[in-house]
């Protein structure tokens, strides 16, 4: 194709937790990427041609070249820079470790994402719902870490970078979903702290004001009351 | 490496059919356990404790679930002939395809049989829409993969074998040689290949099987709610 822009480029939307994932894993890899904010009510022609089959962020591009899927971009970013980064990789090398990384990212993909937006998104009966779910999601996940100062083990990697994400949502969680983090599962409250304190992940985070404020304006956009 | 393999499985499940064909693929002798899947078992309870599913890959004492996660785990703990490609961009590429096969396909496929009247008519154009897509990446290959069986094919196998017999009992038609040309010829492709033909279920007793649970089916998409 004509015009290939040569390096990496990555279309995202600032709050995504999905685009988070992504701007985490090339942080952890020290590699430059030129960030392009993307306008998801009036989808750029670069998107819709680079993510033609979701129309959908993230998209990392590559020499010109699209990858699309947050955690299919993160493994990418982790085989395509494994030997020139000279940084730890994101996923273990034993195929059982793989495993279990790739079982609980994809957990985590079927199920906090979903969930969460049933909280703020609806009231009553379906929100009580919501409200449990989330509970035993979040529980679920704090005793796969177990002892571990991450999911990974000693190092942070795959599953922590894709969960990492949702704990600048946990504040939105909490008050919508009159849930308290620390308090049904501290181990992960404290995982969530140790996480903050990585450059990569302090640096990509949305501030959870900043998210609660961005799903305050979603509700009133979709007259929620 | 001499450890036990086995495979948690069921007759009637094209995810289970992954499982086996990743391990078929690379030459591993398993033992297939069947599961009704009406009355599952303890085994399967404490192996899949999150989702509860087949199929489950047990090697050693390792546990895992999740098809595709299986299929990847197969094609690296295991020697003989790869499953995914060795390029990352290729690797990735396989990977949303398998991923969109799931995600896109399973269930406008699942409603576009069991439904009726406008909306049945709707989840048909949804999944031939998305089945268009998916035919896109064939390309003139002879598999998803190339030459070779990939995981891709192994994610579509469903597709293959089938399709055609949901199409039967239910009394629809999704995919014609003459709107899915290159699909139909992947499907042929696939189910005559010497080592896919060793694990997959006999066609007939499928389509009795599934003829017998038709009034299940169409109670599931009941309670599934429709877009």
């Amino acid at each position: 194709m004509a015009g290939e822009k040569k390096g990496l480029q990555l279309l995202d939307f600032w709050v995504s937790p999905f685009g988070q994932r992504c701007r985490i894993a090339l942080d952890e890899k020290a590699l430059p990427y030129e960030y392009l904010e993307q306008d998801l009510g009036n989808k750029s022609e670069l998107l819709l041609r680079s993510n033609p089959v979701h129309k959908k962020i993230p998209v990392l591009l590559h020499d010109g070249r699209p990858v699309c899927e947050s955690l299919i971009i993160v493994q990418y970013i982790d085989e395509a820079f494994s030997s020139s980064s000279g940084k730890p990789p994101l996923l273990p090398s034993d195929p059982y470790a793989r495993a279990q990384a790739r079982f609980w990212a994809d957990y985590v993909d079927k199920k906090v994402y979903d969930c969460g937006t049933r909280l703020w998104k609806t009231k009553g009966e379906p929100q009580q719902q919501a409200r449990k779910e989330m509970v035993e999601i979040l529980k679920t996940l704090e005793g796969a870490l177990g002892d571990k100062p991450y999911f990974g083990g000693d190092e942070f990697g795959f599953v922590d970078v894709a969960f990492v994400p949702f704990t600048a949502w946990f504040l939105t969680y909490e008050r919508y979903g009159e849930i308290s983090v620390d308090k049904e599962c501290p181990r992960l409250a404290a995982w969530a702290k140790r996480c903050g304190e990585r450059e990569s992940v302090n640096k990509n985070l949305s501030p959870p004001e900043k998210v609660y404020e961005f799903i305050g304006t979603l509700k009133k956009k979709f007259g929620i009351e | 490496m001499g450890e036990t393999v086995k495979v948690i499985g069921a007759f009637d499940s094209p995810f289970s059919h992954r499982a086996e064909v990743a391990l078929c693929l690379k030459g591993v002798p398993y033992e297939l356990l069947l599961e009704d899947l009406g009355n599952k078992s303890e085994l399967l309870l404490k192996h899949n404790p999150i989702h509860k599913k087949v199929p489950v890959l047990l090697h050693g004492d390792r546990a895992i679930p999740e098809s595709l996660i299986i299929v990847e785990y197969v094609d690296e703990a295991f020697q003989g002939p790869p499953l995914l490609p060795a390029d990352p961009f290729d690797r990735a590429t396989a990977r949303f395809w398998a991923r969109f096969l799931d995600d896109k396909c399973s269930t406008p496929f699942w409603l576009s049989l069991w439904t009726e009247g406008e909306v049945q008519q709707g989840f048909m154009k949804e999944i031939k829409g998305n089945l268009k897509l998916l035919e896109g990446q064939l390309k003139g290959k002879r598999f998803f993969g190339g030459d070779t069986i990939g995981l891709v094919d192994i994610a579509a196998s469903g597709f293959a074998h089938w399709l055609s017999v949901f199409e039967e009992v239910a009394g629809v038609t999704l995919a014609t040689p003459e709107e899915f040309p290159d699909l139909c010829r992947w499907g042929k492709e696939y189910t005559s290949h010497d080592t896919v033909m060793q694990c997959l279920p006999d066609r007939a007793t499928l389509l009795a099987r599934f003829t017998a649970k038709k009034d299940i089916f169409v109670s599931t998409v009941k309670s599934m709610a429709p877009k």
